[in-house]
């Protein structure tokens, strides 16, 4: 669903509270002599679904490290402007609260992943919190049971495939019950299958569970039509900040380094072309292009 | 030539990861070898330099039995780009990097130069000629690996999943790459499952499945089975989706660019739209 359809279904995020808040961020890191982050301000709903483009180098994962204060409490550098995330500014709160907050999966799950069962890999944020026994249990099975991998509990990480790893690593980070979830190139290892698998679980949890979701992704034509907004950034600047379907209508996102989905392509030439056919809301989805097609030759 | 017999690889833990691959590849092909993840691209990619030697059945590189040959004797003909660029660098510049096969091979330092200069440039990593490889990011390290591969030009070249992490830009560079070193008459074999690249690039398609070739064609006829593509857990290019979901008004299934697929849709409305107002 986008932006409009979720309003008219009394989707949570239109007239939400904002949970991130982000003024004239400037961010170089230690060493560099170029700006990673140039004058960046946003303001994100909770509950929204979020996408980030752009080039590689262009920024995405550092805007992400400030959103869970990995960025300046982990990476050394030069930072102006201020990040609040759930009221709390950045700069003043250490990494274990703010990651309470705000979770990040990486692209490589592999990182994230080190203990002898999925259990104790789930558990091991947790024991650090000191949580007791019984909630540490009940989180375990809560964050298994909602990515559907409840039957890999007692397995080993290093024999699961990418897309089963890839969800322990999410499930790790949701059983510290964060209200932001922040991934960054989640699907890039993943064949296009697991891909579509992973992002059905992530779009539940934003529907089902009102997480507010911020990703960063090369593969728009799987995601897209979930997200409420899309953020296009190029060298540490935003340069759009929209409805999907509204950037997709008027701006060539090859510029950017950014492949739209095949089909909003299409729909693009289509209406460069000028014809019977015009497509006022860009199409995501096959079944949109084609909808649009039989309702004109009804 | 690179001729797979019957070949079956068992890894050391037991885990048969080629199982009875027969394959005839010849000089100047391009070809894509698809699969999920698993399904024993990497493996057979490893065939071809040597690196894997078959458990059963033979693997001929030009009519040499790589079991007889030395990786290092392979390696003047086949070079292979592993998926982690990382694991093939050791120099302390990037310009060494490039430059230490072609040194080996006793080539001209004129020579040297002018290839890794050019390689470079077309990589767009020139302003990091004097940077460690270290030091570069995902994305640079992997256009390093391709442009060792570039300035160097053995006679095959095996890309393993080269568009992982690539934004878009990059794999447009990775495409000219590709068809620069068709023309100068190179085998090439890309293991791949980014399906929206492979259907740009239209090579010939060996899809795999358990370690067994399940289909082997032209990318129009395999990228367009929707049912074989779902048995391998790949998912169809959105082009090819859109036209056989289009047929009903007449657009043919292809795998043809988005300004071509709009103007075949706009002509096949234009043919039915002035009957059906006129009715």
């Amino acid at each position: 669903m986008s932006r409009v359809d979720r309003r008219e279904a009394g989707g949570e995020a239109e007239g939400a509270p904002a949970i991130i808040r982000v003024e004239g961020l400037s961010f170089k890191y230690y060493g560099s002599d170029q700006y990673a982050l140039r004058d960046v301000n946003l303001v994100v709903k909770k509950g929204e679904f979020i996408v980030l483009a752009g080039r590689s180098g262009c920024g995405k994962t550092t805007l992400l490290r400030c959103f869970n204060g990995l960025i300046p409490n982990f990476y050394e550098g030069e930072m102006s402007g201020r990040v609040l995330v759930d009221g709390m500014d950045t700069r003043n709160m250490p990494t274990h609260i703010l990651s309470q907050v705000a979770g990040m999966v990486f692209q490589n799950p592999d990182n994230q992943l080190f203990a002898l069962s999925v259990e104790a890999d789930v558990a091991f944020p947790l024991e650090n919190l000191g949580l007791p026994r019984e909630v540490i249990l009940e989180r375990i099975e809560w964050a298994l049971k909602i990515l559907g991998i409840e039957d890999l509990r007692y397995r080993s990480p290093f024999e699961l495939s990418g897309g089963q790893k890839q969800k322990v690593a999410i499930a790790s980070v949701l059983a510290m019950r964060p209200k932001i979830l922040l991934l960054d190139e989640p699907t890039s290892s993943l064949d296009p299958a697991s891909a579509k698998n992973l992002i059905d679980s992530i779009v539940e949890l934003n529907r089902r569970e009102g997480l507010t979701i911020i990703i960063s992704e090369h593969r728009l034509d799987l995601i897209l039509p979930y997200a409420d907004r899309l953020i296009v950034m190029d060298r540490g600047r935003i340069v759009r900040d929209d409805d999907p379907r509204a950037i997709l209508k008027d701006e060539d996102l090859l510029v950017y380094g950014v492949a739209p989905p095949r089909v909003s392509e299409v729909a693009r030439y289509v209406n460069a072309h000028g014809g019977c056919l015009r497509f006022d809301r860009m199409p995501l989805t096959i079944r949109e292009f084609v909808e649009k097609v039989r309702g004109l030759i009804g | 030539m690179i001729v797979f017999e019957n070949v079956e690889y068992v890894y050391p833990n037991g885990v048969k990861a080629l199982d009875g691959v027969t394959l005839r590849i010849e000089r100047g092909e391009v070809i894509a070898l698809m699969g999920e993840n698993g399904s024993g691209k990497t493996t057979l990619l490893k065939h071809i330099n040597g690196l894997l030697k078959p458990t059963r059945g033979r693997v001929l590189v030009d009519g040499v039995d790589t079991k007889s040959a030395t990786v290092a004797e392979l390696a003047k003909k086949v070079g292979l780009v592993f998926q982690n660029a990382e694991s093939m660098f050791f120099s302390s510049t990037v310009w060494d990097e490039v430059a230490f096969a072609l040194r080996n091979f006793g080539y001209d330092e004129s020579v040297v130069r002018r290839r890794v200069e050019w390689a470079l440039n077309f990589m767009e990593l020139g302003d990091y000629a004097e940077s460690s490889p270290f030091l570069l990011s995902g994305g640079e390290k992997k256009r390093l690996a391709l442009a060792i591969i570039l300035a160097w030009s053995p006679e095959v070249i095996a890309l393993d999943e080269p568009t992982t992490g690539q934004d878009q830009l990059q794999k447009e560079k990775l495409m000219q790459m590709i068809r620069l070193l068709k023309e100068q008459g190179r085998t090439i074999i890309i293991s791949s499952h980014d399906v929206e690249f492979i259907a740009q690039l239209k090579p010939r398609i060996i899809l795999m499945k358990r370690g067994r070739i399940i289909a082997d064609g032209d990318a129009e006829k395999i990228l367009l089975d929707e049912s074989l593509l779902s048995s391998c857990n790949l998912l169809p290019p959105q082009i090819a989706s859109l036209t056989k979901e289009l047929g009903f008004i007449g657009v043919k299934p292809s795998l043809k660019h988005p300004r071509e697929v709009a103007k075949e849709i706009l002509e096949a409305l234009g043919r039915i739209l002035p009957k059906k107002l006129t009715e």
